[in-house]
């Protein structure tokens, strides 16, 4: 039995009677929100896994059509080619609430308003091969952002699960019953104080009465 | 305000990026890909810094102090040498920290 070091008081007595109210009701809606947190992770888990999967077939696909490139033209070719880009994406970042979890959402949005206008290279002097492989990427785009929004909720949500798991189980296994058993040693070693000071108190009126009536000489 | 999107990896892998609007910066070496993540990272210029997964595993130490922030987010990529499998690695990490036990790739 974990008992507090307090004093038995009937004051002591009701603020941890009023502190196990409050950790009760605590543990109670942590839990809630641990398992509200788990459901949607593990939603959000399993549509990331199925995003990865599709991202990383595409961008092997994608390097592909780069490693026949380079085959193709020579290094510095392909590096000239690609030296001087078109295209610049803006990330407008936003946080969104779930369960007390801030969560980021990307917007994306690019420099030039024709989303078809990736290639920084004339059409004369260069592989087709260059040309499917940007393609590709620039596919993948849109995926590539919002798997990267995607995971990183999924790490953020995952810490913050971890943490209200270790409040609610440290509630329920540690500081509740610490205050119920305080609370059982108080009760018990107040009504402990009150019979002895009754058992007191009759000792003394016997005494009292053996005096004034003097029964014991009587008997005698 | 309006954020980048930057990649770190060997050139070979991430020479591609640029096309499309993404800022690229390669690197060799361990101790290079670590600096440069650092200094990208504090800049506060990109909210997504995609890592190829060479130098995802190089630099736990780096990444491990925006682990808790809303942006950046790192996200490892495989690279021109094939998949590693770093990235689903990491998705089961995620699960296993906040259920206990990996109940979703363990199949």
């Amino acid at each position: 039995m974990a008992v507090m070091n307090v004093n038995p008081t009937r004051m002591q007595l009701t603020k941890l009677k009023k502190q196990l109210k409050t950790a009760v009701r605590g543990h109670k809606m942590l839990k809630d929100k641990r398992d509200e947190l788990m459901r949607q992770f593990l939603e959000l888990v399993r549509e990331t896994k199925e995003l990865r999967e599709e991202v990383e077939a595409q961008l092997e696909n994608s390097n592909k059509h780069f490693v026949n490139a380079s085959a193709v033209m020579s290094k510095e070719a392909l590096d000239a080619s690609l030296m001087s880009p078109k295209q610049q994406i803006n990330i407008e970042t936003a946080s969104k609430n779930v369960m007390s979890v801030d969560i980021p959402q990307f917007e994306s949005s690019l420099r030039t308003s024709d989303s078809g206008d990736i290639f920084p290279y004339g059409f004369a002097f260069t592989s087709f091969e260059l040309d499917d492989a940007i393609v590709s990427l620039n596919n993948v785009l849109p995926d590539l952002i919002k798997l990267a929004q995607y995971e990183k909720s999924c790490e953020l949500m995952s810490a913050e699960i971890e943490k209200t798991r270790r409040r609610v189980n440290s509630l329920e296994h540690v500081m509740i019953p610490r205050y119920q058993d305080t609370i059982k040693y108080i009760s018990m070693k107040l009504e402990e104080n009150d019979r002895s000071s009754r058992t007191r108190l009759m000792k003394v009126k016997d005494m009292l009465l053996d005096k004034a009536h003097n029964y014991s000489g009587k008997q005698q | 305000m309006a954020k980048n999107v930057a990649v770190i990896g060997d050139a070979e892998s991430i020479k591609g990026f640029s096309a499309i609007g993404i800022d690229i910066y390669p690197c060799s070496g361990s101790e290079e890909a670590a600096r440069l993540l650092k200094n990208i990272a504090d800049s506060e210029t990109y909210a997504i810094i995609y890592l190829t997964e060479r130098v995802y595993n190089q630099t736990a130490k780096e990444r491990s102090r925006y682990e808790e922030r809303l942006t950046p987010a790192i996200i490892p990529l495989p690279g021109v040498t094939g998949n590693e499998g770093t990235g689903r690695k990491r998705l089961s990490s995620f699960v296993e920290k906040a259920v206990g036990s990996d109940i979703i790739f363990n199949n």
